[in-house]
Order: C-alpha cells, then structure tokens, then sequence
C-alpha cells in the first residue's frame, strides 16, 4: 500500500506540474551512505527513506558500461560517479538528460573550485557548506546562475558575513547596492 | 555545562564507531546531550547543536526534536544562525509538518531584510518547499522582489515565483507585469531565470502563451538572444567547452518549443536559428550534444518545414553512431517519438538501429528493441525477424515476454506466407517458450485452426519440438492441443511441407501421457494433455488405452484433472453417442477484437485454467450439476456465448410473453439469459450444434432457396439457410431485415416462437436498428432443431419505433421451402 501511494504521488507530482523539474538530488558513495539529500517535492520522511533506500540500491547494481540514464518508476534518473561519489538526479518524463549531465558537472565544478580538489570527505566534514553551495546554484530544481563565477563570489561573500558578529556592521558599507555591486 | 562538542568532532567521533550499534550508542549519547541543551534554552550553541543534529539525520536518525530550534535560529539575527536554521527548516520541516507555518512570518521579515543574502536564504526556502499557504502569503513580497533592480534577488524572485505558480496556480496572474521587460536584462542568470517563468506560465495558461506570442513578441527576442549566445565570442564567464551559456540556449530552446507549437508564424520565425544551431553546434562534447538535443525536441514539436525535420532525424542517426552510449541512448528515445510521425525519415536508420540491439546496456537493448517493432513493415519482415529471432535468443530474461510478444504481433500483421508465420511462431515458442505471455497460447491456436493447410505440417514440428523439450508450458500447451486435434494428420503422415515422420499412435499417446505424469507439467498442460487424449479417441483406433488413462484420472487429486476425466468417463459410457460429434474438428475461429477468452469466462476463481478450458471442449466452469455441467460443456466456445445472448432491449420475460401469446405455438422465443432454465437437458443433439460457431459450414446453403418471410409496411424480412453440417436436423437460418421507408426503425426486435415439436435457439441480433432507404440490414441468426422433420412452421413478433411511435406486429410464416426442414 505505501509503495501503492508513494509512487502514485511522484507520479500525481509529475502530472501536475506541467514544466518538467528536477524533483530530487541525491548523493551517495559506493557503500550507499547518504552525503547529501536535496528534495523539490514534499515527501514524508519514510517516503524518502524509501525512495534513497530503493534508488541506491539501484544505481550501485550498475555495470561501469552502462549509461548514465535509467528510467525508474515513471522518472528518469541521471546519474554520475565522481571518484566515490554518485551523484544522482531524479528528472521527469519531459526533461533533457544530457543537460542534467551537465547540471550535476557544474555542482562538482563549483565544489571542486570550493574545497580545492574536492573529496568525500570534504563533502562528508562540511556537509552544510555542499548545501549552501548546491542551494546558490540550483533553486527550486532549477539552475539560478549559470556564471561559475558568480556562485563562488556569493558563497565567498556570504561565508564572509557569518564572520561578522552582528549585521549592523553592513549599514557601515554605503547602502546595500553598493555591497552588491560588488559581488555581482 | 561544558560547551556542546564542535560538529566536526561529532562527525569524526561517529566516524571511528566500528559497529551500528556503537554507532547507536554515540548518536543516542549526543541527541540527549543536545535535548538538554534545547530545553535550557541555549542561545549561542543552538546553531552547532542543530547542525549537528543535521547530521545524524542524514545518517538516518529521527531528528523531529529540533524543527522548532530551527525556527527558533531563523528567528535570530546572526547570519550564521540563520544559514542553519533556514537548511535545517529545509530539512526537517516540509508542508506536511504544522509547524512548517511558523516559518511564514519570518520568511516575510527576511524577504524584506537589509542583507541580499538573509533575502536570498528566505527566497531560497520559499522557492524549495514553500506550501500552498505561504506561497498565498507571500507571493506578494515574491513580486516585490521579482521587480527589483539587484540581480542577485531577481534571479531567485524568478525561480521562487515559478514555485509559487505550481504550487497555486491561480496567482500566475499577478506575477505577468513583472515579466515585462524580464528578457532585456544582461544578466545571465536573470535572463535564465526568467526563461524559466515565462516557460512555466506559457505551459500552463493557453492565454499566457498566446499573450507572449501575440502582444509580447517573444519569440523575436529569444531568437535574438539565442544568435547572440552562438555568435558572440569567447566570453569566459559563462563558457563550457567552446560553447557559451548551454543551460540559457536549452533554455531558450525549450521555451521556443512551446511558442512555436501548433502556431505557424512563430515556427517560421524560428525557422533560421534553429537550422543555424543545428549544423553549428560542436558535437565533440556532451554540452554541445545537449544542445543538439534540445533542439531536435523543438524541432519535431513544432511545424517545421520538412527540411529542417530531415536535418533532425539526421541529427539523431548520427547521435546513433555516437560512441557515447548516453547520446545513442537519448536518440534511441526520441526516434521513438518520431517514428510514427516521421516514419519514412527514421527507416532510413533502420540498421543502426538494429544494431543496438547488440548493445551492452540494458536500456539501450530495451528502446532499440521498442523501435525496431515500431519500424517492421511488409517489406523489412523477413530480414527484421531474423534480427529479432536473433535478439530474443540472447536477451535478457525481463525482454523475453515483451519481445516475443511484439515478434508474434509482428508476424500476425506481416507475415509473408503461411509457413514462414507457423516457422516464426514455433520458433519463438521453442526459443522464448516459458516467457511467452499467457495470452499467446490461445491466440496461437486460433492462428493454427485458421491456417488450415498447414495443420499437417503444424502438428509435426510441435510433436518433434514435445521430444526435445516438455519443460516450456506455453510450447507444451499448443503442442498438445494441436495433437489432440490433428493426431490423425500426424501418423498418417501426411505433411507436404517437409519429410513426414514416422510416429504410431502409441507413440503419440506415450508422448501425451509423459506430460500427465511429468513434474514439469503445470496443472494446465495436465488439463490441455489430458483433452487431447481424449479427442484423440475419435482420430486414433488404440480406444482402450485412452479408456484406461480417462478412468485413472478420475481419481486424480487435482480437482480439474478429475473432473475433467470423470466427464470424458462419461462420454464414453453413457454419452458415446455423442462423443464424435463433441469430439471433432475445431471448425475457423473468429478473431475477437480482444481476447476471448478473457471475456467469457469466470467461476471459482480459477483463472488459468479456466480461461483456456473456454478454447476446450469439454471444458467445465462450474461444479454444477452433471447435466448443467455438459450444456456449458458446449456453451463454453469462446466464439460466441451461444446460450448467452442478449438483445438489449428485450425484456426479461420474452419466452413467457410469446407463450401467453402464442397459446398453441411452444415455447423458447427468443434468448432467456440462463441456461439452464431455457434449454432443458433431453435436447443434446440441438446443445450439440452450439460448439459449432456462426453458420460455417455452408455447403448445403445454395441448394436451399431464400424466401420473404414478412412484408409489411416498408419492413422486409428475408430469410436464407444453410444446413448445419453434422447434423441435418438442424436449419440454420439468417433473418435479414430491410427497411425501405425514409425513417429508420429504431429499438428492432426479432422474437420468433415454433410448434412443440421443433426446438429454436435465437443468436444476438447484428444490431437494433434497422436503416431507412434499404441502406442496411439488421442480420439475426435461428437455429431450428427437427428431428422428426415436420414441416418447418413459425410465428414471428416484430416490435420497432418507427417515426417516434412504437410499431408491433406478429404474422405466421408458413411458406418454408421443404428443403429447409426435409
């Protein structure tokens, strides 16, 4: 019954929503331990341990030759291995996959210019920078900036005002365009 | 209260556990630390505290407890609080939770915040897994922003609006003049954004896309963009492997898509970029794929001219020849899409295409193996099935069901001869039997029965494929089926299509007999051996020993096994006079537009074996009664449910009207829905005949002259005859009804009634109207039982509404040409 439920909720999600999005990003490593979880859809928290449980399972049963793409229940997964970590996107039926190739290069690009040389352990240690990073380039399961550049500026910024004690320092800087003239 | 441990630490700590449960331990030791430090209300370690309770969620422990600290760190006015707070809330919280609303105020202070980036955290939230209600509330301030001059918040005002718009469709409205002049922007990420809205609201609202079509003039705009992305130079900010911006150009393309769908003007207007992206994109790399990609979608969508269609479908034969298994992949699936608008276009890839077939990965297999069916016509067949025969023998068990049933759709439609459809059919079953769809049996026996010059040649390659191999049950079944049928074709060795073999009756019935007792059989090829055992006793003269293997299967523990011998026990003790009839040929069958026996059939819930007994002759439904049992041991025909029919508007109570009546003419009038009641049990001879489906056997019917039975008031009704050919006693006779006045008669139904001596049995009528103007007939078959061939007497009832009033008449038919009852 509540694969019964979940799998005609993804697919009631998909209908719904016209324009195909991304509804889900997950990454793992080989030995199928979750690094990071990023859902646009709203599902109980037993849906998505299901969903993680049963999706990993299915991607490390890949053969190396094998593509990138696997079509699951009625979604399209898109999947990378970067070292030991999959890095894996759930589409829909609509959506073109060699983009979210390309999508899920980009998240390892900016990680990678982060960290310098990005590794698991970068991403197990500081798991909530890879969230701030993930959540300044995509947005809603779309892509916000497509500028490497930008993203790492406003990530360098913003991680610059956790330094600072209290916001009332801002007001020293000349109005707020001006600080954002400058990371823009 | 020493200072709450440092989340790497906590990280490393858990790190070093050896074993889940010291794992366990560990998380369980930190959660109650970390409890104790929400309840004291800690402010400057709540931040670290949720963090690392972030953590151990990940790791898949509850973390429920500390969804409140995460609004209570959103709520603070440090930076760093409110970067967890906000990931936390993303986290833990979704719309389902209650709480979640909590966050609605403090999102609506922070979209308002001094600090880009604390509105950029809100914003971020709110386009991720903002609920209905707070994207009602705050849909407002999500407009506010989308206006604003600070690219950094427009680009994400533009995704969390797209948000806003699928979660309530109905504010899509107010978010149309803040896209005003959205494409003028430099910016790329705002220009990306801003794709993306405008897509969205134009899939959704028909009148948003005709607004942005007509009064917006997207199109030249995109386009404009478009060219200046492939034209401009080198511009290192946005460039991935030579190509400039490829998320805005799919984007773009994309939203082309749409506009340009099913609207002539703005397909023409994107006629050139689209050829221009097409032959310049580079392919070398994935991003230009990509791009590629995207653009063939929009090409195919849109009304293109056939120039540009043949441009794309060359696009994806190349993609074919990739050594990229991801874009072979991709293109497999749009051809797909094509083939059947663009049929000729995609043949042209045919080899490739079957060459996949050979690929390594599994999904590549499936799609080649899906478009090769899609691309088989009269003139491929041949070489096709080759290919595909090919497949199925090394295909991966998952294919096996779905190839070998495409292969014998494939064959039913073109199969060149005769011979190559039975080759191909016996091929797969031997090849692919135990995966053959359960349907395939029936459909295959009725492929056999209709091609009836190969009965002989049929029956040999299933016996010598029974030698081989009696493990794969779909293979076993139509074998023994068609030896149970045409047994006496198979020793007297009559086959013309290839050397005859030698086989004795013993050696049949040993065959038969071995599935009966092998474990391999499943119960139903225990039920389809055992009746062909049975016919086999009105082909074969070794009756004994058939004898024999009928009574010891009366006490067989399967229950359908046993009552299947105990009835055949029957046949031959009491019922032997019957038995040839019963026993014979199975005569052409119909192809129903679905499957038969699916219909038909249900009882006790077998379902198996119960929906093939449907194709069985003495095959029992119900455990009723001994003699309720052999009436459906003869309605059962999957053809047409004799004893069933129904005329829709007769009213239950027909055979009792007519006899009201009709006081000295007798009984059944017309067709009654139970058996049972209509048709008693000492009229086996008439029972009889309903094995043999529609008038078939027509080689008497010219000799017997048509007559007009009835002529009145514009309604001819004619009748034609054929002679059932088993049994003389019967006259089959087709009611064709005419109607020359200029309204049609509408509700029509055909009742007729016969003397006592005479049995009648009235078939479902072709249809309850009858044409004006003789432009059609309705046609109604009657079966009339004469046994002791007193001239042939009828009275018939016609009822109809003719011109908006009910017409009835009744009339006597008495000029019957003696041939049709002598």
């Amino acid at each position: 019954m509540e694969r019964m439920r979940l799998v005609s909720f993804l697919f009631s999600v998909h209908l719904s929503s016209r324009c195909p999005q991304m509804q889900f990003m997950l990454l793992f490593s080989r030995q199928g331990k979750l690094r990071l979880q990023k859902w646009y859809v709203p599902l109980s928290d037993k849906e998505k341990k299901k969903i993680t449980r049963e999706l990993v399972q299915t991607v490390l049963a890949r053969k190396p030759k094998m593509c990138s793409f696997l079509e699951w229940r009625d979604l399209k997964i898109v999947y990378k291995r970067y070292a030991s970590l999959y890095f894996c996107c759930a589409i829909e039926d609509q959506d073109n996959e060699l983009i979210t190739l390309e999508i899920i290069h980009r998240y390892v690009e900016l990680l990678d210019k982060y960290f310098g040389s990005v590794c698991e352990l970068d991403i197990i240690f500081n798991f909530e920078k890879a969230y701030f990073i993930l959540d300044e380039f995509l947005l809603g399961g779309e892509a916000q900036e497509t500028s490497k550049k930008n993203v790492l500026k406003a990530i360098e910024q913003a991680d610059l005002l956790q330094e600072v004690r209290h916001m009332c320092f801002l007001k020293a800087f000349q109005g707020q365009k001006h600080f954002a003239k400058q990371i823009s | 209260m020493p200072a709450p441990i440092r989340l790497r630490e906590l990280i490393r700590t858990i790190r070093t556990a050896r074993t889940q449960a010291e794992e366990r331990e560990m998380i369980q030791k930190e959660c109650a630390a970390i409890r104790s430090s929400f309840r004291e209300e800690d402010n400057t370690y709540r931040c670290r505290n949720v963090a690392k309770l972030l953590y151990m969620h990940m790791l898949g422990y509850p973390a429920h407890f500390g969804q409140l600290e995460c609004l209570k760190l959103i709520a603070s006015q440090k930076f760093t609080d409110k970067r967890i707070g906000y990931l936390g809330a993303m986290l833990l919280l979704d719309e389902r939770q209650d709480v979640h609303l909590l966050m609605t105020n403090c999102i609506k202070n922070d979209l308002n915040h001094s600090t880009q980036y604390v509105q950029g955290l809100a914003l971020c939230t709110l386009g991720c897994m903002g609920s209905s209600e707070m994207c009602r509330d705050l849909a407002g301030e999500v407009e506010k922003l989308l206006k604003t001059s600070n690219s950094y918040l427009r680009k994400k005002a533009a995704l969390c609006a797209v948000h806003v718009i699928r979660k309530v469709p109905e504010l899509m409205e107010m978010f149309l003049p803040a896209t005003k002049n959205l494409l003028s922007e430099k910016n790329h990420g705002v220009l990306h954004t801003s794709v993306v809205l405008l897509t969205e609201m134009c899939e959704r609202s028909p009148d948003m896309l005709s607004h942005f079509r007509k009064n917006e003039k997207l199109v030249p705009q995109l386009v404009r963009i478009l060219k200046n992305l492939i034209m401009s130079g080198y511009s290192p900010e946005h460039d991935v492997s030579g190509i400039s911006d490829p998320f805005l150009q799919v984007r773009i393309l994309r939203l082309l898509r749409i506009l340009g769908k099913g609207d002539d003007d703005s397909s023409e207007a994107m006629n050139d970029i689209l050829a221009q992206v097409a032959t310049n994109t580079e392919t070398s790399k994935n991003v230009g794929n990509a791009i590629l990609y995207e653009t063939v979608l929009t090409i195919m969508d849109i009304k293109s001219e056939s120039g540009l269609r043949v441009l794309a479908i060359n696009i994806l034969g190349r993609f074919l020849l990739n050594n990229d298994k991801n874009i072979r992949y991709v293109a497999l699936t749009s051809l797909l899409k094509t083939v059947q608008t663009d049929h000729n276009a995609v043949q042209r890839h045919r080899s490739t295409i079957v060459d996949c077939l050979k690929d390594l990965d599994v999904s590549i297999k499936r799609r080649a193996m899906e478009l090769s069916f899609a691309l088989v016509n009269g003139n491929n067949i041949r070489g096709m099935m080759k290919e595909l025969l090919y497949f199925l023998d090394s295909c991966d068990p998952d294919f096996k069901a779905d190839c070998a049933s495409g292969i014998f759709l494939a064959a039913e439609k073109y199969a060149p001869s005769k011979r190559w459809h039975i080759d191909t059919i016996m091929r797969v079953l031997t090849t692919a039997g135990s995966y053959v769809r359960d349907d395939s049996v029936p459909n295959l026996i009725q492929l056999i029965t209709n091609s009836v010059e190969m009965h002989a040649y049929t029956v040999q390659r299933l016996y010598k494929a029974l030698l081989d191999d009696i493990s794969q049950q779909p293979l076993v079944q139509v074998a023994s089926w068609c030896i149970g049928e045409y047994g006496d074709l198979l020793v007297s060795g009559q086959c013309e299509e290839e050397e005859p073999i030698q086989v004795s009756e013993d050696e049949v019935l040993d065959v038969l007999e071995g599935l009966l007792v092998s474990n391999l059989s499943t119960p139903v090829t225990r039920g389809y051996s055992l009746t062909a055992i049975m016919k086999l006793s009105t082909r074969f003269s070794s009756l004994n020993r058939i004898k024999k293997v009928v009574s010891i299967y009366g006490s067989s523990i399967d229950v359908e096994l046993q009552q299947r011998a105990v009835e055949y026990n029957a046949l031959f003790k009491k019922y032997d006079h019957m038995r040839p009839a019963l026993l014979e040929r199975m005569p052409i069958m119909e192809k129903t537009a679905t499957n038969g026996p699916s219909e038909t059939v249900q009882t006790n819930g077998e379902t198996d074996s119960t929906i093939l007994d449907t194709k069985h002759l003495p095959s029992i439904s119900q455990p009723a009664s001994q003699a309720n049992d052999l009436l459906d041991l003869l309605g059962g025909n999957d053809v047409v449910p004799i004893i069933q029919t129904t005329v829709p508007t007769k009213p239950a109570s027909a055979g009792g009207e007519l006899l009201d009546l009709l006081g000295d003419l007798s009984l059944t009038g017309g067709p009654t829905p139970t058996p049972a009641s209509s048709v008693p049990m000492s009229q086996p001879p008439f029972l009889l005949d309903g094995l043999t489906s529609q008038p078939l056997f027509n080689d008497i019917a010219a000799v017997i002259p048509p007559m007009t039975a009835y002529n009145k008031n514009g309604l001819i009704i004619e009748f034609t005859f054929e002679r059932s050919n088993p049994n003389p006693n019967i006259a089959v006779i087709t009611i064709h009804a005419t109607n020359s006045t200029e309204a049609d008669m509408t509700e029509f139904v055909f009742q007729a009634a016969v003397p006592k001596t005479f049995q009648l049995q009235l078939l479902s009528p072709s249809s309850n109207v009858v044409p004006a103007f003789n432009q059609g007939s309705v046609t109604q078959v009657i079966r009339v039982l004469n046994p002791q061939k007193q001239q042939l007497r009828m009275r018939i009832k016609l009822t109809y509404t003719h011109k908006g009033s009910p017409v009835q008449d009744l009339a006597e038919v008495n000029n019957f040409p003696p041939q049709s009852w002598q």
